[in-house]
């Protein structure tokens, strides 16, 4: 993997051996008669006992955050004002290609979960909210098609905005839906108490979403024959770096050493990964070996965050990675909070002063406290992401970060002020 | 008191941390964040109120508690 091209790596689209009939499909776009071939669009016969098993299923948010979808539910259910329920596809994250995906392939599965999202809580507005044309065609002819179908009689909007790293932030899709711009707010309030027009509003991931067709389908029991306790079902990896880049469906669980064997990729070559897209900054080997699962890779003082793996191959230097993502989210930010425009360009001056062998043991000090005490200062979460990829590279390759002070790095020395990659790891979307 | 702090309107004057710094903590570019959830123990009020009242863009906004009558009319 070299760093210094920007082209978006081309992906292949693949299921892990086990997992058949859930979220990866292949054959082009699903159209409405497809989709209902497998049961699509079915009817709810006792909504409460629907949310029971999508509880008992263990259903935890795709987008990043892991949250319990039930209780998610229940909870703008229970607000204050009649919900709203958004479908959020704005995948501004460069290494992930699996909303889009979704969007543009399975129109149908992402909108049958919103239906299943909105009859739970009681809504009667519901979006979908993407940045992507391409997904915005096809989830615009899918509603096109549920018009007169029978199935689902919502007046469906979709909202289209500019592709940035922030407008996937709920607080943004929220401004944007209500008419402004695609930037994200301060909290109190949350749009779980008060989003779109001041309701109650339900915000879920279009993965997410995708995945309570599958519970009312197979039952919770049926749902949890993939994962783990805590992490149940699936879940779609973009993995990146490597020749098998790609979105590939897999059991919550696994180990990245059987996800690449099973891709014919050799661990040995492995020095480590970035791990949850730009989000979580990067893992040393020690990664290989643990199970992709929310809890685990937490653990590691990480984060599975929206599934997207990139491997660093032998000869991808750590700090090189990291000051990239850096400089990314210095540029990137929202330009909103100071705390986070400040610290992201400072941060990204260390690290890239440090990649060129120009940082001292103060700035590699000054980058340590940042990494703690710009924590929680930003409105959303581009900067807590920024400190994560400070404190990861600080914590996870301390070798890299002293051969970087004393003039050595092999891979870095030759190429001392070339520019960095505008997006690491970043991947096209794989064709439908 | 309950207050609301608006990072994305804070342009760093720093009059909120001159009368209240137990409230407000800035950053080493005179950012502000609020030390605690937004519930202000009552010896800090004082101090918080003359904040709100200095900071020229408005950032922070006092949240009054919502009471509801038995019709269901706040």
């Amino acid at each position: 993997m070299s760093l210094a091209t920007d082209a978006p790596a081309t992906a292949t689209v693949a299921a892990y051996p086990g997992v058949e009939g859930r979220l990866l499909r292949a054959g082009g776009r699903e159209d409405l008669a497809a989709y209902r071939a497998t049961g699509g669009y079915a009817a709810v016969e006792d909504l409460e006992r629907l949310l029971d098993e999508v509880d008992e299923a263990g259903v935890r948010g795709r987008g990043g955050a892991a949250f319990p979808i039930a209780r998610k539910i229940r909870t703008v259910r229970d607000g204050r004002g009649v919900p709203v329920a958004v479908a959020n596809g704005e995948e501004g994250e460069p290494a992930s290609v699996k909303d889009r995906w979704l969007l543009r392939t399975r129109p149908h599965l992402v909108l049958d979960g919103l239906r299943l999202a909105a009859l739970m809580v009681a809504a009667d507005e519901v979006h979908v909210y993407v940045s992507d044309p391409e997904a915005a065609a096809s989830v615009t002819a899918a509603v096109q098609e549920l018009r007169g179908a029978g199935v689902w009689d919502a007046e469906v909007g979709v909202t289209v905005v500019e592709p940035t790293y922030v407008a996937g932030e709920e607080t943004a899709a929220v401004q944007a839906i209500d008419g402004g711009p695609a930037l994200p707010t301060d909290k109190p309030p949350r749009p779980f108490e008060e989003g779109v027009k001041g309701r109650p509003t339900l915000i879920n991931n279009v993965e997410t979403l995708a995945n309570l067709p599958l519970v009312q389908r197979l039952g919770a029991t049926g749902y949890r024959e993939l994962g783990t306790v805590a992490s149940t079902g699936t879940f779609l990896l973009t993995l990146s770096g490597c020749a098998s880049t790609g979105l590939y469906e897999v059991p919550f669980g696994v180990t990245l050493t059987e996800v690449l064997t099973w891709l014919g990729e050799d661990p040995a070559q492995v020095d480590g990964v970035l791990m949850g897209g730009y989000f979580a900054g990067v893992l040393g080997r020690h990664v290989l070996d643990a199970s992709l699962e929310y809890d685990a890779i937490k653990a590691l003082h990480s984060g599975l965050g929206c599934g997207a793996v990139a491997v660093l191959s032998s000869g991808t230097c750590a700090v090189e990675v990291s000051a990239a993502v850096m400089a990314y989210f210095a540029r990137e930010n929202a330009g909103q909070c100071g705390s986070c425009f400040n610290g992201t360009a400072a941060m990204s001056a260390v690290l890239e002063a440090l990649r060129d062998h120009r940082a001292e043991a103060d700035d590699v000090e000054r980058l340590t406290n940042w990494s703690v005490k710009l924590r929680g200062r930003g409105a959303c979460g581009t900067l807590d992401g920024a400190t994560n990829v400070a404190a990861a590279v600080l914590r996870e390759f301390p070798e890299a970060v002293s051969t970087h002070l004393d003039g050595t790095c092999a891979t870095c020395a030759p190429v001392e002020g070339r520019p960095l990659a505008r997006a690491p790891f970043a991947v096209a979307v794989p064709a439908a | 008191m309950k207050i609301k702090l608006d990072r994305t309107k804070c342009d760093g004057f720093g009059a909120c941390a001159k009368w209240a710094p137990e409230t407000f903590d800035l950053d080493e570019w005179g950012y502000v964040s609020l030390t605690h959830s937004g519930n202000v123990p009552p010896e800090q009020e004082d101090g918080v109120r003359r904040a709100l009242l200095d900071c020229p863009v408005h950032a922070i906004t006092e949240l009054h508690t919502v009471v509801e009558d038995a019709a269901g009319v706040r």
